[in-house]
């Protein structure tokens, strides 16, 4: 049996439900650190990327509920939780909160290779790094805040060759499948997938718990692995980008606003007037 | 000539808007380029809908049409849009980046090893390559972007292309495709969602609420006015997180970035993450009590006032402009 987690209390409670020959479950959980979404964001003077000096760093809330679910399939079904994460050495931060929730073990891809890389070249890192763990599920946010792409969970499930369903809001394991539901333009939509698959995390698939004080302390004894871009056998020509940010500006500002005064009753009357007049919207 | 390869989105028998604004936006690009396009429409019963792309700007539409094609399964869908890719070699593909083309454009541009630019607000042509804009950190900032090699790919944010002059002369030529349906994900069963119809990032007007309703069985006073105005409702995170409403209403960094012709935010004071999904917004009216709140920064039209005064008389106002026929 690989990677189950032992000591007696797993033993007493989980085990006997498993019969020795079944394999535990693998979840791997990709990680994304990001600006905290309360930042302001300012342009670097290269007018390409961001000031990074006082931004705050957070793990992309979309991860979060990737990190919960994980952490819940293993309570239920028992298993282990593997985080992987790509990024400077910041990063590491993202990883240990992780853990702290109660993540088993970390990988960092971390490489000067790595800065600058697309969304295709993060996910052929990603999956370098992914392939090998045989893991039974994958799951993701199903966008990285801030980026906003929505590209990673897709890209890595057809790089690995697994089947994808996105932006779940349930997820439920049974005999070697996962039932997925999804909110999409109006349509509550269930989904069946064999498992080993990709499934992306969508805001309402569950409340991700905050890291206790012994899950901090116990976070810094867990395994967290480096790997470069040798290690994950990538070559130059894997991680060039396909796509070039050339300019990075702030939005232009808003026209400013016109206050309507009056009572109640003359501010709606003036409001719809000049919604139809004058800005010709309604 | 180079060519300009569309995704076409087909629900229940009929084209999405959204697919409409990307091979109008195709046809815009191939008239720059000198280019041609083509649209690829995958599903049951969808043969019909070729004319439609080709009155749009089309001049060829390739036609995945079968029994086995009606329901959305995205590694059939892949395997069809990545066959004519593959064939067709065009320098630039254009999917909506709807919940469809989201869940579809990764999995394609991965498959053909396409550069891929997500939620694209505007495109252009310089020097002969595709350049687009795009909004970054819910468009707290905005990148303009470039690829390296063919095919640029790209997802469109659904309104805010407009579409193209509406040609029912221009006939295209269609091609039959044939594509494996096997896929091991699939749809099982899909309800109609508490949600409702109007899709938050696809409508025209958008009323929001906050904090400032006071509680959930006040809520009722946006959906009213959103029921009025034949609106979308929205809701600040402040009352999603507070469990008044359902998280997929949430405007906002952390929900959905919107862009509608008339944001209503209504007792929502604007923390930086919800103007960053609103702000884009073509005009933005903010009802608020407290003179000095953010939402008054974006804001076109603004009104001091407490939201229970102004919301069930813009509700009746609105309701008796829509029976005098505007």
């Amino acid at each position: 049996m690989r990677g189950f987690r032992g000591g007696a209390h797993a033993r007493r409670i989980g085990a006997w439900r498993f019969p020795p020959e079944m394999k535990t479950l693998k979840t791997v959980v990709c990680v994304k650190q990001v600006p905290d979404t309360e930042s302001r964001i300012r342009v670097a003077p290269d007018g390409k990327g961001i000031v990074e000096g006082d931004l705050g760093w957070i793990v992309s809330p979309y991860d979060e509920y990737a990190i919960e679910e994980a952490l819940r399939i293993r309570e239920k079904k028992g298993g282990e939780v593997v985080l992987v994460s790509l990024g400077p050495e910041r990063v590491l931060s993202a990883l240990r909160s992780g853990l702290a929730m109660g993540a088993d073990s970390a990988i960092h891809l971390k490489d000067p290779a790595f800065d600058g890389l697309d969304t295709l070249g993060t996910a052929r890192a990603l999956a370098a790094a992914i392939r090998p763990l045989s893991a039974d599920l994958v799951l993701a946010g199903q966008q990285g805040v801030g980026g906003d792409n929505s590209q990673v969970p897709g890209l890595l499930a057809e790089l690995l060759g697994l089947p994808q369903v996105t932006m779940a809001v349930k997820i439920e394991l049974a005999d070697g499948k996962a039932t997925v539901e999804r909110e999409i333009e109006g349509a509550h939509e269930v989904w069946e997938t064999s498992l080993p698959a990709v499934v992306s995390a969508q805001k309402g698939l569950n409340e991700p718990r905050y890291a206790s004080l012994k899950g901090i302390m116990a976070a810094k004894k867990k395994q967290v692995q480096a790997m470069d871009a040798a290690a994950l056998g990538l070559k130059a020509e894997d991680l060039a980008p396909k796509v070039d940010v050339v300019a990075l500006e702030l939005p232009p500002p808003r026209p400013g606003v016109r206050m309507i005064e009056g009572e109640a009753e003359a501010q709606v009357k003036e409001l719809l007037r000049l919604l139809h007049e004058e800005a010709k919207v309604l | 000539m180079p060519t300009i390869v569309t995704f076409a989105e087909a629900r229940e028998g009929a084209l999405r808007r959204a697919s409409l604004e990307a091979v109008s936006e195709a046809r815009r690009l191939a008239d720059a380029m000198g280019a041609s396009v083509q649209s690829v429409v995958i599903g049951s019963g969808v043969g019909a809908l070729a004319g439609e792309l080709g009155a749009y700007g089309a001049d060829r539409v390739h036609v995945f049409e079968h029994a086995d094609l009606a329901a959305y399964a995205t590694e059939t869908w892949a395997r069809a849009l990545g066959q004519v890719i593959t064939q067709e070699t065009p320098a630039v593909v254009l999917v909506p980046f709807t919940a469809m083309g989201r869940d579809l454009a990764p999995r394609v541009a991965a498959r053909v090893g396409a550069g891929l630019v997500s939620d694209c607000v505007r495109l252009e042509v310089k020097d002969g390559r595709l350049q687009a804009r795009r909004p970054l950190y819910a468009g707290k900032a905005f990148a303009t972007v470039r690829w390296q090699g063919d095919p640029q790919m790209a997802t469109l944010r659904p309104n805010v292309f407009p579409l193209g002059r509406k040609d029912a002369a221009r006939k295209p030529e269609t091609v039959a495709g044939a594509v494996d349906a096997a896929a091991r994900a699939r749809v099982v069963s899909v309800a109609a969602s508490a949600a409702g119809k109007v899709e938050l990032t696809e409508a025209q007007i958008i009323v929001s609420g906050g904090r400032g309703l006071k509680g959930p069985e006040n809520f009722h006073l946006v959906e009213e006015l959103a029921g009025a105005l034949g609106a979308a409702v929205g809701a600040s995170r402040a009352v999603v997180d507070a469990g008044w409403v359902d998280h997929q209403y949430q405007v906002g960094q952390t929900g959905k970035t919107v862009s509608p012709t008339l944001y209503v935010a209504a007792g929502i004071s604007g923390a930086i993450q919800h103007l960053a999904g609103m702000s884009s917004s073509k005009v933005i009216v903010a009802i608020n009590k407290d003179p000095d709140a953010p939402i008054f920064k974006v804001a076109d039209y603004g009104i001091v006032g407490d939201v229970f005064e102004i919301l069930p008389r813009l509700t009746a106002a609105a309701r008796a402009v829509r029976s005098a026929g505007h």
